[in-house]
């Protein structure tokens, strides 16, 4: 990729949300605020090669954006006069991105309660993540066509519906918040493994974008315990990034990780949350309970030190607030390490998840370890052809390849 | 300020209750008092529907309700709110006042 290549992708990941968010709140239109930024990057692509550059990048796209937005505005206004109003409402001029939470705002809008889940989540990649409507169809399992439909019919509906662009009132925050948290996980898994095969295995900027916006939840919700749990989780996840893939490019499990690379600070940080949790008391939720089996990995600092049955006591509290079979899929890998792969095995094979690469991985391992050959391998190539991932894929060759036979 | 549409969900022909009535009576003073209020009505049963067409040279009427459905419309709100998240809490009350499930729905704006 060119200099000015690479600039136009590293400004995209810094700007796109505030470039969306300060459009939304100027001009009360997320597919105009959308379509804008869409169209200022574009620009750049075409400008930045030859006039270079410019010297602050986000304040071009974001000029560049509104005035596109006017023009669009004014060619509406000829045809429609109801647009008027929105046209003078745009030429007043604001300081750019002045109000620090304008992308909770559209974080917040994104998630409302009035649209279903996958619509929040599909939005708030689209708006707030930055992902391209094929990203999220791929993360979804879904035609792009389909998911491009279900994002603009979100866009319809916070327009005409009046879904407001601000951040809830302190009696209906609460409630707003799981909502919040599920989509950001989202965000912050996508990052952590990207299920795009012609991106970077790890996207740091997503995971750091997850937790920087979670942050934010929380300096705004300091007493919520899941939001707490949430930035814990994400904080030791993050903290093993760097070491989960190999100079290779390839996936680096648990077990074999360097663990003298893991960021010792965000472990610190993320054990600190979780111990705060223990002491209030109260009864934990899901992510404070997977920050608790985070917490368990990090504190090992050899992975033969790792307290397993305290991560399978924590997975039985969470199977029991969500009996899912991803969770239990979890909760069989921990069992392998603590009762075998035969007992392990046992509770893997019948789980309905034949769709999920995961589950295949999984089932390869156990059959590998127990040295069913001929098992394990058509089982790696069932996980190979539903992995999206590049590096989980190159590890799962690798163990495929080194089977033994054949 | 737009306004939305509160439409009564409900699967039987019951009528509201003296109970049900008596806190629809509150909810809808308070919605004029706070000048939320348009307009409210409770309906017939789906039964007493005709469905007329209108479109060709004669008129066709058709005994009964349009669409078939286990659920159907027993009344309605029209409210006046800022945005969606006014209307929401105020048909979260009106759901409570009427004891029945309730949708909303944007009005298009003139």
């Amino acid at each position: 990729m060119t200099d000015v290549g690479e600039a136009i992708t590293r400004v995209h990941r810094a700007e796109w949300a505030r470039l969306v968010a300060t459009l939304a709140r100027r001009f009360s239109d997320l597919d105009v605020a959308e379509e804008m930024a869409a169209e200022a990057f574009a620009t750049a692509v075409e400008r930045w090669p030859v006039d270079g550059v410019p010297p602050n990048p986000g304040g071009w796209l974001t000029t560049t954006a509104h005035r596109k937005a006017v023009d669009r505005l004014r060619r509406e206004v000829k045809r429609e006069e109801k647009h008027q109003e929105a046209l003078m409402l745009a030429d007043v001029p604001e300081p750019l991105g002045a109000i620090d939470d304008d992308r909770l705002r559209l974080v917040f809008t994104c998630c409302h309660p009035a649209l279903a889940m996958e619509v929040r989540v599909a939005l708030t990649l689209r708006m707030v993540g930055g992902l391209t409507v094929a990203e999220i169809a791929r993360a979804f399992l879904v035609q792009e066509a389909a998911m491009s439909r279900r994002i603009t019919r979100a866009k319809t509906k916070i327009k005409d519906a009046r879904i407001p662009y601000r951040v809830p009132s302190r009696e209906d925050l609460p409630g707003r918040v799981g909502g919040v948290l599920a989509v950001l996980y989202l965000i912050f898994n996508e990052g952590y493994l990207s299920s795009d095969p012609d991106k970077e295995a790890v996207r740091g900027e997503l995971t750091a974008e997850a937790i920087r916006l979670t942050r934010l939840v929380r300096e705004l919700m300091p007493a919520d315990g899941e939001v707490a749990g949430l930035l814990a989780l994400m904080l030791l996840t993050e903290a093993r990034r760097t070491a989960r893939v190999s100079a290779s490019g390839e996936l680096v499990v648990l077990g074999e990780q360097d663990r003298g690379s893991w960021d010792r600070a965000l472990i610190a940080e993320g054990h600190a949350l979780v111990r705060a949790r223990l002491r209030s008391g109260q009864p934990p939720g899901r992510y404070q309970i997977l920050a608790a089996i985070n917490a368990v990995h990090t504190d090992a600092r050899d992975v033969r030190d790792t307290d397993w049955s305290q991560v399978v006591a924590l997975y039985d509290q969470l199977v029991r607030l969500d009996p899912s079979p991803i969770v239990r899929l979890n909760r069989a890998i921990a069992v392998a390490e603590l009762d075998g792969p035969q007992v392990a095995l046992a509770q893997v094979d019948g789980l309905p998840l034949e769709g999920y690469h995961a589950f295949h991985a999984t089932r390869a391992d156990l059959l590998r370890r127990l040295g069913r050959g001929e098992q394990a391998r058509a089982a790696y190539d069932r996980a190979i052809e539903l992995a999206g991932n590049t590096a989980e894929t190159a590890y799962l060759r690798r163990r495929r390849d080194q089977l033994p036979g054949r | 300020m737009a306004q939305y549409l509160v439409s009564v969900l409900f699967d039987s022909d019951a009528l509201a209750t003296d109970e049900e009535m008596a806190a629809i009576d509150v909810f809808n003073d308070r919605l004029q008092a706070d000048g939320h209020w348009v307009f409210a009505a409770g309906l017939a049963s789906p039964d007493s529907a005709t469905v007329i067409d209108g479109r060709g040279g004669e008129p066709v009427f058709t005994d009964g309700p349009f669409l078939e459905s286990k659920e159907h419309v027993a009344g309605l709100w029209i409210i006046e709110a800022d945005d969606l998240d006014v209307a929401l809490r105020l048909a979260a009350q009106g759901s409570k006042a009427c004891n029945r499930r309730v949708e909303v729905r944007p009005l298009l704006s003139a």
